[in-house]
């Protein structure tokens, strides 16, 4: 009887060590648990699963209306289910606990001593550290200007003249996006033409320009410009000399006593230019005159420029005053 | 199985007390430091849905002609670059929908940029030892402004064309430097040499997302290292003692959640709301343009500026010193990007404190800085309206130009105005906050004095 | 919020192009069902239209003068030989008639009845030889020669899509309501400040592909969902502020915990 006790007595005592040491101080405190949690989890996830299920379906059908709509609608709420599992399972299945903790010392002034002195005494050996210095900075210098030199062939960086350069000279016919000559007589007044110089890119700055029919006695133009419109025909650069937008805007008057003058405008920042005062800017941010390239009507009545524009064309740089337009 | 896994990787790499402080990192508890959480997962679309992009769109200016479903653009000439984005968007299965999403999420990543900033900034957050943490967070908001505009300018349709010649027109516009720089840039005069579409492209695709992603790290490990800041509500909490919320197991179903909620949302948008339909715009050609032409709306203060600054460029003899675009286009970002970036050591020197701060104040106990704040913020967000003032015209027929007027003179008489409304108000608050405290002392006192009795 | 600030520029007293209807309405004559066409024509022009256009339509052209009981001896052009082409698009649009002749005229419900507007077309028709109602079909027109020509043409003012526009001085109509018949009179007649464009510059057939693509931008393909208005970034800004950011910070709310201490 004593021999069972005392066996017992070992038995319990080693089971009663044996459940202290398998029970360690708790780092996460325990939380009570939810099964109505765990279930809206789990329905969560099982739709999310199944709106993706639904989103690789729609994806194989072919020829499907508003695919990009149901493709949309299967995914973001397959995400939207997995996010409010997600959530309910942060707020009702997952301990959230409050801890204290002290923020991280401000500064380490021993370390940073240490630091310091680390790299004074490294220069134990060096008797002209200015002088060493300064030939490091000069090294260091010309290497890295050598190293960005190569990116002076990224454009002609250091040469602007580009800048002035058009594709339109003296006797360039005008034509149309298709390639075919304006006749002067088919610039009627009260519209709006797009020309190009024959022959040249439609795609570069210089080209495009923009023709319109005027009232020779309404026309106001500086005198150096006196033969420029034939006909009251007057065609000006077709980009804004604000930011570079093209001009495809215009304005006519129907009935000029109650409405504003002929105008050319800019859709991008409104810059309202008047072709009769030679493209001088009426209203909005820029700060130059529309360039007004010189027309003249040949033997055969078709349009051809009399020559380069009035000025550069495109927004305005440092030089855009200093030199004219080139051919 | 955990215990196996976890001894697998401790012995291999040596990371488990990094990993345990990783894991017990304490977060703080007010919802608006999730803002920054929203950024970074808008990011991780952005990467995903881009990639993506990757592999269909085709990188070239070289002329083709449409052959594919959408009528109104059949036969037309195009780019390449054109011609693929139209085909993702109506060819590739799905493709819309990755196209929109991942426009929606650039929209999205700079706002929440924005108000995480707005929050960093009224908070006081940016304080010692907080600065480089801001000054890394402000040049990941204007890489971000440019990765979007050069994102939605490759695609050389008629809306971003138009952009991309404004975009020029300011690089021109910097005094002396700027036909330097922008020829640099463009490759010629515009439109630039073929190749600036590749430019644009390794830029949008590698050069500005990997700068972004090295300064989200940096950004976070200063976050992380500092450690978060919190507001001063339990008593335990000062700038001392930190109480919050460990990442595991408390915080990581919140943020896993937040980032599914987040690409939730995005995904949702980019179904079932269009977003630059390219196709109804039309490739783009120089000499062409289109009413209503508008940057993205985190480019809108820039389009603003420009349209208000007055028709001059400043000349000195025949050099054009300032053309006009420089002041809208060029300054005023650059004077928006110095004033935060020094308003730490500005306000240091202006309230002489130059102590350590981990605790935040609530907007009301700082009048001077978000006076200061709400002031600049009205600045920009006026400028940032009359960029729509023509599309208000349209709407509600308020007259152009007379709009361009009352928003320059609101330029300059706004600000003022909100910063002493602002700190006034403040002051009230703090003001009825001290009486309130005051009446709880009281209270308090007389609660004591009836007990013990 | 963008509401209330656009309130506050209103109530700054900007000058806007108003509604102007003409401050007494319609004059009409007592019988109308008993007049021919171009008699209740000549009557409704004598009782709406003369103080601009003058007794025969030959226009005013002279200083505006307000005469005592509130009416206005206005300007007006004259529509000798406009035809019935200019009558009835101003007419059927309700630009006509117009309150102040230096508003803009605007696109409003029409004040006349559809008897009404015969008669008047009519009636302005007689006054001298002009155009008649142009009868396009828009079936044979191109749908891409139609977005190359209106890009070209058309969407400066009134936007790629027709969603209407701003021109320096006044506002570019959209496009949404106009029907085949309107859009060939204002491309061949050039309303208020819209360009004139004849058949020499836009041919009858290029003129259906225009009329084509309009009527398709009435409908345009929105295959990415909500179109939000098809004018870009202005409503895609809106929606990722007022639709995602809030939601989003909706969610952080949500998701913010407070700790009690």
């Amino acid at each position: 009887m004593r021999r069972l006790a005392t066996l017992l007595a070992i038995l319990l005592g080693v089971f009663r060590r044996r459940k202290r040491t398998e029970e360690p101080r708790r780092i996460v405190p325990a939380g009570t648990p939810s099964r109505g949690a765990e279930n809206a989890v789990v329905a969560l996830l099982v739709c999310a699963a199944m709106l993706a299920a639904a989103f690789t379906v729609v994806y194989a059908i072919d020829d499907l209306a508003h695919q990009t709509q149901l493709l949309g609608l299967a995914l973001g709420l397959s995400f939207a289910c997995l996010a409010a599992a997600l959530i309910v399972l942060a707020k009702r299945l997952v301990v959230s606990e409050e801890i204290e903790e002290g923020y991280p010392d401000p500064e380490h002034p021993e370390e940073q001593e240490e630091l310091e002195q680390v790299v004074r005494e490294s220069g134990s050996r060096i008797t002209r550290k200015r002088l060493l210095l300064a030939a490091g900075g000069a090294a260091g210098t010309a290497i890295g200007v050598a190293a960005v030199t190569p990116a002076l062939s990224l454009g002609p960086i250091l040469d602007t003249d580009p800048l002035y350069e058009t594709p339109w000279r003296r006797g360039r016919r005008l034509v149309d996006t298709s390639g075919l000559p304006y006749r002067a007589e088919d610039v009627s007044p009260d519209t709006f033409y797009t020309a190009f110089p024959e022959g040249a890119e439609k795609d570069e700055i210089g080209s495009p320009v923009v023709v319109v029919r005027l009232d020779p006695s309404a026309l106001r133009l500086p005198p150096e410009r006196a033969r420029w419109a034939p006909q009251g025909i007057l065609a000006f650069s077709k980009v804004c000399t604000h930011a570079g937008c093209a001009i495809a805007l215009y304005r006519k008057p129907l009935f000029p006593p109650t409405s504003p003058r002929p105008a050319l405008v800019c859709p991008c920042h409104y810059s309202t230019f008047d072709p009769a005062r030679g493209g001088e800017v009426i209203f909005g941010p820029a700060g130059r005159p529309l360039p007004q390239l010189p027309l003249e009507v040949d033997g055969s009545g078709e349009l051809r420029a009399g020559g380069n524009y009035s000025g550069p064309v495109g927004p305005s740089w440092t030089g855009v005053r200093g030199e004219g337009p080139r051919s | 199985m955990i215990r196996r896994a976890i001894r697998f990787l401790d012995e291999r790499s040596g990371t488990a007390p990094f990993l345990k402080k990783a894991l017990r990192y304490l977060f703080p508890d007010h919802w608006s430091f999730l803002l920054g959480e929203v950024a970074l997962y808008s990011f991780v679309v952005l990467v995903a849905t881009g990639v993506y992009l990757t592999f269909y769109f085709e990188p070239s200016l070289a002329d083709t002609t449409y052959r594919g479903a959408y009528e109104p653009l059949r036969n037309l000439q195009m780019s390449e670059a054109y011609r693929s984005v139209v085909d993702i968007s109506f060819q590739v299965k799905a493709g819309l929908l990755i196209r929109q999403t991942h426009h929606w999420a650039a929209d999205v990543f700079v706002a929440s940029i924005v108000l995480h900033l707005l929050r960093v900034f009224f908070t006081g957050a940016f304080r010692n030892p907080r600065e480089l943490t801001w000054l890394v967070g402000l040049v990941m908001l204007f890489a971000s402004l440019l990765e979007g505009y050069l994102g939605y300018s490759m695609v050389d349709d008629l809306l971003s064309g138009m952009g991309l010649a404004i975009g020029y027109g300011v690089a021109l516009s910097l005094p002396f430097i700027g036909s330097n720089l922008a020829l640099g840039i463009w490759g010629a005069p515009y439109p630039g040499d073929p190749s600036f579409e590749s430019r644009m492209y390794i830029a949008h695709v590698l050069i500005l997302p990997v700068l972004i992603g090295v300064l989200i790290s940096v950004h976070l490990g200063l976050v992380a290292l500092r450690h978060h800041t919190q507001f001063r509500r339990a008593r335990r909490q000062s700038d001392r003692t930190l109480l919050g919320v460990p990442a595991f197991p408390g915080q990581a179903p919140r943020s896993l959640g937040l980032f599914f909620g987040v690409a939730a949302v995005l995904f949702l948008l980019g179904g079932l709301v269009q977003i630059n339909p390219i196709w109804q715009w039309g490739p783009y050609e120089l000499s062409q343009g289109t009413n209503g032409a508008q940057p993205d709306w985190y480019l809108g203060w820039l389009i603003g500026a420009l349209r208000l600054v007055p028709g001059f460029d400043v000349t000195i003899a025949d050099y054009t010193v300032v053309p006009n675009p420089f002041w809208g286009g060029a300054l005023f970002p650059l004077v928006v990007l110095i004033v935060l970036a020094v308003y730490p050591w500005v306000e240091r020197r202006v309230t002489g404190d130059r102590s350590f701060h981990n605790a935040l104040d609530r907007p009301r106990d700082a009048p001077g800085r978000t006076a200061f704040g709400a002031a600049f913020l009205s600045w920009v967000l006026v400028i940032f309206f009359a960029g729509s003032a023509d599309r208000t015209y349209v709407f509600l027929g308020l007259d152009y130009p007379a709009q361009i007027w009352v928003y320059r003179g609101l330029v300059f008489v706004l600000p003022p105005l909100v910063f002493f409304v602002t700190r006034r108000v403040c002051r009230e608050l703090q003001e009825a906050d001290r009486i309130e405290r005051v009446r709880e002392e009281a209270e308090e006192e007389t609660r004591r004095e009836v007990l013990p009795a | 919020m963008r509401r209330a600030a656009l309130t506050a520029l209103a109530v700054l007293a900007l000058a806007s192009p108003a509604q102007a209807q003409p401050k007494e309405g319609i004059v009409r004559p007592a019988d109308e069902r008993g007049k021919s066409r171009l008699e209740l024509g000549r009557e409704l022009f004598a009782g709406n239209c003369v103080t601009c256009h003058g007794t025969a339509g030959q226009g005013m052209i002279g200083r505006e003068r307000r005469l005592g009981s509130g009416k206005t001896e206005g300007l007006g052009p004259p529509l000798i030989g406009v035809g019935a082409r200019a009558a009835d698009f101003y007419l059927r649009t309700g630009r006509m008639p117009l309150g102040d002749p230096y508003d803009e005229p605007e696109r409003r419900r029409p004040l006349f009845s559809e008897r009404e507007i015969g008669a008047l077309t009519a009636y302005v028709a007689s006054l001298g030889d002009g155009p008649g109602i142009p009868h396009p079909s828009p079936e044979g027109g191109d749908l891409h020669e139609g977005l190359s020509l209106f890009t070209e043409h058309c969407a400066g003012c009134h936007q790629v899509v027709g969603r209407g526009g701003v021109v320096t001085g006044a506002r570019v109509p959209p496009l949404e309501d106009s029907t085949p018949v309107q859009i060939a009179e204002a491309v061949r007649l050039g309303p208020y400040l819209m360009p004139r464009f004849s058949d020499k510059d836009i041919s009858s057939r290029e003129l259906d592909s225009i009329i084509a693509y309009v009527q398709r931008t009435q409908h345009p393909k929105d295959q990415g969902g909500w179109g939000i208005g098809n004018v870009g970034p202005i409503p895609e800004g809106m929606v990722a502020w007022f639709l995602a950011a809030t939601s989003f910070v909706m969610l952080c709310l949500l998701l913010g915990q407070r700790v009690r201490g």
